[in-house]
């Protein structure tokens, strides 16, 4: 079976903090959010200066069907409501709110009532969720597939294939009651006949703890997946624990699939309890920076300088901060920026590793092409960007199938001549994109 | 705060570097290179050093005049050198000058004027002994004996001329063959040093192992097919160019095709054009000529066998 899983590429894993719980860290004196911290329309703020907020409180709402509410993460005054430049060049509006130093709870908060699939989609909706694992699409709106009947399966992912990551380790060993409670949840209201956790085989005590955790329910199966890079990726996940392969241009909902982060649903599980919506984050705070990775929880919006000086600050001159992973992550330009909603990890990079490998010619080694886990051969990518005439290009680009890349970053990690063959295709992307719009 | 880098992910990229790639067929290539110099002598080393300095020299001065970026740092003008002089007879002598010839033309002509490396579409290596082959044919083409091993073997016809013709009896033993007493190229004799690169290259993940087993697989079998003999077929196995072609040619990135089923049905076609020169064709070698046809077929069979994306949908006649 193993044999046949996709996702192999033979990334270093790091998991430094694999052993350490998260710690709260101290109020932050300000937090920004922002209202665009998920896939689809920004939120609109619904606070102006001068607001007195509480943690939960709304201060910017859902502004469409795929969008998501923002809610204060301290307690304190709205300070400033600005436009913020974001770490992907597109601006949105930041809402900086000063914090009393109290985290007083918004007393308005209570447990949501959920007795049918309607109301938990509602309270889904309301929580603010995003999908956590880092692509920060609106949960809502993957579950409304059940509206139309279509999940068969729901899947989770524990996977959690970023070097250095471990916030959802942690969450699978502290939080195994909530993945269980979310489950059951989700069970309960939504038609699927099978829950499937794949975790990575680098994290057994994971994979032993949610297998006694599920002992007593027949319809949940964990999967030991293989420690190889990208085992998170939702079309990789699905074909290894699933065997189902998502159509080119489709979505999982089109082959059954719900695939939820363990963390999600463990959140799922908690807002249904408290009722306290998406205000903070378990981040893990590592990279060759840093001088004492840990696991902290963070609120959201803090901003990363009090989030390193947390976890210990640097050891050394700091090179690159990123969002997230080594592998997907994005670098930030400033370490002023916010953590955000589905900020799950923040890599501190000293200067060395920040510095860009040799740069060769392509000499065709077909190693991306190997490892590409999609089955793409990305060196058609590089030469169809080099074509002047734009319908040429894009022809060959589309039939190439660049649309069936997901930007996992395989093809460069082994690339030996360094070529930016993933950053070409994120282009050629673009390239395709500003045509269709035009 | 100091200024921090902003770049597109990934931010690791794997320890492997094409300059090590290089440097690990030529590591490969050194027990062939001693075990040549040792039965050939000091012609054999004079060769292969001519050959080396005037391929990485040729880059030099080519980049020098463009004035482009200097890439002899790359170590692949070191490769091309030094498989081109392992091609040579260890004949110094008489072609020296030729071997500078040859490798300015391996080096310019094949790569340089394509753009480079990774640019050209046959193998320079390749083409600039067929080049040479066919500008000297009396003194490249020469039959070279070892300096070492029993006097009987310093005589004669190379192994692979000896097939060709009706009188076998006088081949060397299978044995010596396996050593490389014999005649021939200086860097094709030594069978078991090409073998030791084998498993270093494979070991170091630079080739994949099946390239050369179905290259050589393929005359091995053909060979037994026409004559109902293993042991003849075990001697075309051994004779000529074979091993260091399939091992070190025939496995070169630039001029095979990307996929893993390509470069099967590169070394199967190289194969049988090897097999169907030697029977048939008026030279009595065709391992160069075999990987040089299917350098060009190569572009072609990357396109058949591209892969199936995950999740694409199927397109008459397959994906494109």
């Amino acid at each position: 079976m193993s044999l046949f899983m996709l996702g192999r590429a033979k990334v270093p894993h790091r998991k430094n903090t694999a052993n350490m719980k998260a710690e709260r860290i101290p109020a932050p004196t300000s937090v920004t959010l922002l209202t665009s911290q998920h896939i689809g329309a920004p939120a609109t703020p619904t606070v102006k200066v001068g607001d007195k907020v509480k943690v939960g409180t709304l201060v910017a709402e859902a502004s469409g069907y795929v969008s998501s509410p923002v809610y204060s993460s301290v307690s304190g005054t709205v300070k400033k409501l600005e436009p913020h430049l974001m770490y992907n060049g597109r601006s949105c509006q930041a809402i900086i709110i000063e914090s009393d130093g109290e985290m007083t709870p918004d007393e308005s908060i209570a447990p949501p009532t959920i007795s049918s699939f309607d109301e938990l989609s509602a309270a889904v909706r309301a929580s603010g969720l995003v999908g956590l694992g880092g692509a920060g699409f609106p949960t809502s709106v993957k579950l409304d597939a059940e509206k139309k009947g279509l999940i068969k399966k729901i899947i989770l992912n524990g996977a959690e294939c970023e070097p250095y990551i471990t916030s959802d380790t942690r969450t699978m060993l502290d939080d195994g009651e909530y993945i269980k409670a979310g489950v059951e949840l989700l069970q309960k209201y939504v038609s699927a006949d099978e829950v499937i956790v794949g975790i990575e085989r680098n994290k057994p005590e994971c994979i032993a703890n949610l297998t006694s955790l599920f002992a007593g329910n027949e319809k949940v199966r964990v999967v030991s997946l293989p420690d190889t890079y990208p085992q998170g990726a939702e079309k990789i996940l699905i074909h290894n624990t699933a065997g189902l392969d998502v159509p080119e241009g489709g979505l999982p909902a089109d082959v059954g699939c719900l695939v939820m982060n363990v963390t999600s649903v463990a959140f799922l599980a908690k807002y249904a309890e408290s009722g306290m919506p998406l205000v903070e984050k378990c981040v893990t705070v590592d990279g060759s920076a840093i001088k004492s990775p840990k696991n902290l929880i963070v609120p959201i919006g803090t901003p990363i300088k009090d989030v390193i000086e947390a976890a210990g600050g640097t050891s050394c001159e700091v090179g690159k901060i990123l969002y997230g992973g080594p592998m997907m992550g994005m670098a930030v330009y400033s370490d002023e920026e916010p953590v955000l909603k589905n900020t799950n990890a923040i890599t501190v990079m000293n200067k060395k590793d920040a510095e860009p490998k040799k740069l060769y010619p392509c000499i065709h080694c077909g190693r991306c092409a190997e490892i590409c886990p999609m089955g793409l051969n990305p060196t058609l990518y590089a030469k169809a960007m080099k074509v002047s005439d734009p319908a040429d290009r894009r022809a060959r680009l589309n039939d190439a199938k660049i649309n069936l890349c997901m930007e996992c970053g395989c093809c460069s990690f082994v690339c030996p001549s360094a070529r930016p063959l993933v950053e070409t295709n994120k282009l050629a992307k673009a390239d395709l994109r500003a045509a269709q719009n035009k | 705060m100091n200024k921090l880098t902003v770049s597109s992910a990934p931010h690791i990229r794997s320890s492997s570097a094409t300059n090590r790639v290089m440097l690990d067929v030529i590591i490969a290539l050194l027990p062939t290179a001693i075990a040549g110099s040792v039965i050939f002598g000091w012609q054999a080393i004079a060769t292969i050093l001519i050959c080396v300095l005037s391929s990485v020299l040729a880059e030099f001065i080519y980049n020098l005049i463009l004035k482009k970026e200097q890439t002899v740092g790359d170590f692949s003008a070191a490769v091309t050198g030094l498989l081109l002089g392992l091609n040579m007879p260890a004949n110094f002598t008489e072609i020296w000058w030729q071997c500078i010839i040859g490798s300015a033309f391996a080096i310019i002509v094949v790569k340089c004027l394509f753009g480079g490396l990774g640019a050209n579409f046959a193998n320079p290596a390749i083409t600039g002994r067929i080049f040479m082959m066919i500008c000297y044919t009396g003194t490249v083409g020469k039959s070279v004996f070892p300096i070492i091993g029993s006097a009987e073997l310093s005589t004669g016809a190379t192994p692979l001329v000896v097939l060709g013709s009706d009188n076998i009896s006088s081949l060397p033993s299978l044995f010596d063959m396996l050593l490389g007493l014999r005649g021939g190229a200086i860097g094709e004799v030594c069978i078991l040093a090409l073998l030791v690169g084998f498993v270093y290259l494979v070991v170091r993940k630079v080739i994949y192992f099946e390239t050369p087993l179905i290259m050589i697989g393929t005359v091995f079998v053909l060979s037994l097919l026409v004559s109902n003999d293993p042991v003849y077929a075990l001697y075309q196995v051994m004779s000529g160019g074979l091993i260091l072609g399939a091992v070190f040619m025939a496995t070169d990135y630039v001029t095979t095709p990307i996929n893993r089923t390509g470069k099967m049905i590169f070394a199967l076609g190289a194969g049988l054009i090897t097999v169907l020169i030697r029977l048939y064709g008026s030279y009595p070698e065709g391992v160069s000529f075999a990987i040089l046809l299917m350098n060009i077929l190569s572009p072609y069979i990357e396109k058949w066998t591209a892969k199936r994306p995950l999740g694409a949908k199927r397109v008459k006649g397959g994906t494109k």
